[in-house]
């Protein structure tokens, strides 16, 4: 093996660094977001930034991350998988980051909103809840009746 | 059943959530390069598609397109999804064998005459069609027989899209893609080797919601195949500073440099490898530290040899776009030329190849 003087660690190592490097697309991310925000603040106009759509490395998710900051909010879904919606230091620009049921990525986004659609109940959930509630109560009152 | 949408019943028994529902739209909008905004467009279309019945065609191939479609590795939606097609007839995955099975794709084509989806992967040979053969019906006659009623044709894999590794240098079969042969049908071509499964179910998802997606000059669908690896390549940087790793474990290697003098074929290349990638999202060939073979492409096996350059000369193969294949006389015939002066040429310009030549190379590249 002419590799040899690498062990195998350090190559894996060496790979995810590379792979890491920052491609110079967080700042006109960056400056879209603040266009973005301004639309928001003036006519309530929402938006999305799908980050898979551009070369985005754990580089440039540093960079994005430094200058976004935390915020306040900070939700777990629990939806066929993960997803982690985080508001960040800049009011109205929140990261959603959703995750299939191995923990694996499906999708990056940043959304300039109020609040990100996802967090609502959705309708028919809440109607499938309306109905879910009155059978635990049906089950509930049953019980005591034939307890009772 | 066919005409009655089959999602909400399923994510209805399968106990999933409209927020699950919504979450694995936006990520399937993110995978068919929809802009985020048509994700409640895809709910939409998706819950209301109706359920297409699909014939599955396996010709001159490896079954690794099958092999790759069906390692879906945990339930999922994208599995929903293929449960809400009524995939009709598959020689590889189905229990019915011999005239049982043939019966089944008769049977389906008859119900579904002028509606159903037919998925071919693998090339048919057209010097003799007896080379390949099912059920004693040769590979052109099945897929005319099955084309004529379809109402649309995916060609699944760089061997139905283009005639792939069974047109190789020296073509013995005479191997052609699906586009040699049908001509009145159309045709989405899903090249790779094999492609990637999460962009063979966008691709299925894109037609069961929206129809024949836009296609490039190739017949690729534009949302995966409009971009140059190359231009997605995180390597990318190197490439522009002129950094170039020279052998596969020199300095520059090992410093992730760039692929292009060890022979990638990245800047010819269409395909989402560098974004979407493989195995789940895991990696693609050059993150690995080997080029791309550039197999979305076609005649991608003889563009010149996998370690040369780009820059070297490649010979007389390369295909441009369909043009050839338009410029034939007619519909198998133009095929069957094309493909006899293509063995011929091969057989004129035949090099042989060894591991030492290969090992030459690349030490004086």
């Amino acid at each position: 093996m002419r590799n040899s003087s690498k062990s195998g660690a350090d190559l894996v190592q060496l790979m995810g660094a590379v792979a890491n490097l920052p491609t110079g697309n967080a700042l006109p991310i960056l400056a879209e977001i603040q266009e973005a925000l301004g639309r928001l603040i003036e006519s309530g106009t929402t938006a999305v930034i799908d980050l898979g759509s551009i070369p985005f490395t754990g580089g440039d998710e540093k960079i994005l991350q430094e200058i976004l900051g935390d915020g306040e909010v900070n939700a777990v879904l629990n939806a066929m998988g993960e997803s982690f919606v985080q508001e960040t230091a800049i009011p109205g620009v929140w990261r959603v980051d959703h995750y299939d049921l191995q923990g694996k990525t499906q999708a990056r986004f940043i959304e300039v909103t109020f609040i990100p659609d996802i967090l609502r109940t959705q309708p028919e959930d809440a109607l499938r809840g309306h109905e879910m509630l009155a059978e635990r109560l049906n089950e509930r009152t049953g019980a005591n009746e034939k307890g009772g | 059943m066919p005409s009655s949408p089959l999602l909400p019943k399923l994510m209805k028994a399968h106990g999933v959530s409209r927020r699950s529902f919504l979450k694995y739209c936006a990520s399937l909008t993110s995978l068919m390069a929809l802009p985020p905004a048509m994700a409640p467009r895809v709910a939409y279309a998706l819950e209301t598609a109706p359920r297409p019945s699909v014939i599955w065609l396996s010709f001159q191939e490896c079954t690794g397109c099958t092999e790759a479609i069906t390692r879906s590795s945990a339930p999922s939606l994208e599995e929903l999804i293929f449960d809400a097609i009524s995939l009709d007839y598959h020689h590889t995955l189905q229990a019915a064998s011999g005239a049982a099975a043939e019966h089944a794709r008769e049977a389906a084509m008859k119900e579904h005459w002028g509606k159903y989806l037919v998925i071919v992967d693998g090339s048919i040979p057209l010097d003799e069609p007896g080379y390949s053969a099912i059920a004693g019906i040769s590979n052109l006659d099945m897929l005319k027989e099955t084309a004529e009623g379809a109402a649309a044709i995916v060609s699944v894999g760089t061997c139905a899209a283009y005639g792939g590794l069974p047109q190789a240098n020296p073509n013995p079969t005479g191997a052609g893609a699906v586009s040699d042969i049908i001509k009145d049908k159309p045709i989405i071509n899903v090249p790779g080797c094999p492609p990637i499964p999460m962009v063979m179910t966008a691709v299925l998802a894109h037609y069961l919601t929206f129809g024949i997606p836009d296609l490039d000059e190739l017949g690729r669908p534009k949302a995966f195949f409009a971009e140059s690896i190359h231009d997605r390549c995180y390597r990318r940087p190197f490439y522009d500073k002129g950094l170039f790793a020279e052998g596969f474990d020199d300095e520059g290697a090992r410093a992730g440099w760039c692929l292009y003098k060890l022979g990638c074929k990245g800047p010819t290349t269409k395909s989402v490898c560098a974004t979407v990638k493989w195995n789940d999202g895991t990696s693609f060939p050059i993150e690995a530290g080997h080029g791309c073979l550039g197999c979305t492409e076609p005649d991608f096996w003889d563009n010149g040899g996998f370690y040369k350059p780009l820059s070297a000369p490649a010979g007389n193969y390369r295909r441009v776009g369909q043009a050839a294949v338009i410029a034939g006389v007619a519909a198998g015939a133009g095929g069957a030329y094309l493909a006899r002066k293509g063995k011929a040429d091969a057989l004129a310009n035949h090099e042989t190849v060894d591991a030492f030549t290969l090992e030459k190379e690349e030490k004086e590249s």
